[in-house]
């Protein structure tokens, strides 16, 4: 905790205007990290766990990446707000590979089955 | 410790000439631990308290408290690396 004070009062504040906004919470021991299943004992130290919780508390996605590579925190973002979309259409649309805000959902139902190939071209997961 | 089951054959036994007949498949096996992660998607994530550093704050911050909200809980393995 101390350290995370010294982290955002020395280098943090320097990259995010007026520090990190959201609480840095310490896991001395990795208790929280071994119940997530992203904490390396062997290393001693967590590993790049990220958890996608909704407003029920139900955990939507995860991802788990050893130490030398960083996260793609857009790619976070963006199913953070895929899973919004899904859940204001109350499952009623879902978002097919390669989506994002603006583009084309699909709408499961029998009329969609065998005709996804019509609404959505494979192009559409790569831009 | 796991009791022996009825095997209708014999199992094999022996090892090297000369030597005794303690081998690997005649010590007790390794237990096998049935590890189940607490995590999966689509079902509820275990809350916990922990301490944080908030805009110039200590506080405690327990999961639950963010119920009605999303949440992107990460974890890094240490301050001053990247994320």
């Amino acid at each position: 905790m101390f350290v995370h004070k010294m982290w955002n009062d020395n280098e943090l504040s320097k990259m995010v205007q007026g520090g990190v906004p959201f609480p840095m919470l310490s896991d001395a021991g990795g208790r929280v990290g071994k119940v997530f299943g992203v904490f390396d004992e062997d290393a001693g130290v967590e590993t790049r766990g990220r958890f996608i919780i909704d407003p029920e508390g139900v955990v939507q996605g995860y991802e788990v990446l050893t130490p030398p590579v960083g996260r793609n925190v857009l790619e976070s973002i963006r199913q953070v707000q895929a899973f919004q979309l899904v859940r204001s259409s109350k499952g009623k649309e879902a978002t097919p590979s390669g989506w994002k805000p603006g583009k084309t959902t699909l709408k499961p139902g029998p009329d969609l089955v065998g005709k996804v190939w019509e609404v959505w071209k494979t192009e559409m997961a790569f831009n | 410790m796991p009791e022996d089951m009825e095997v209708g054959c014999a199992r094999p036994t022996g090892g090297p000439v000369g030597e005794s007949v303690e081998s690997e498949h005649l010590k007790e096996p390794a237990s096998i631990r049935e590890v189940t992660s607490m995590i999966q998607v689509g079902k509820k994530v275990p809350d916990f308290v922990a301490p944080a550093y908030q805009q110039g704050k200590f506080i405690s911050v327990k999961l639950s408290e963010y119920l009605g909200k999303w949440v992107l809980l990460c974890f890094y393995p240490g301050d001053f690396t990247f994320v």
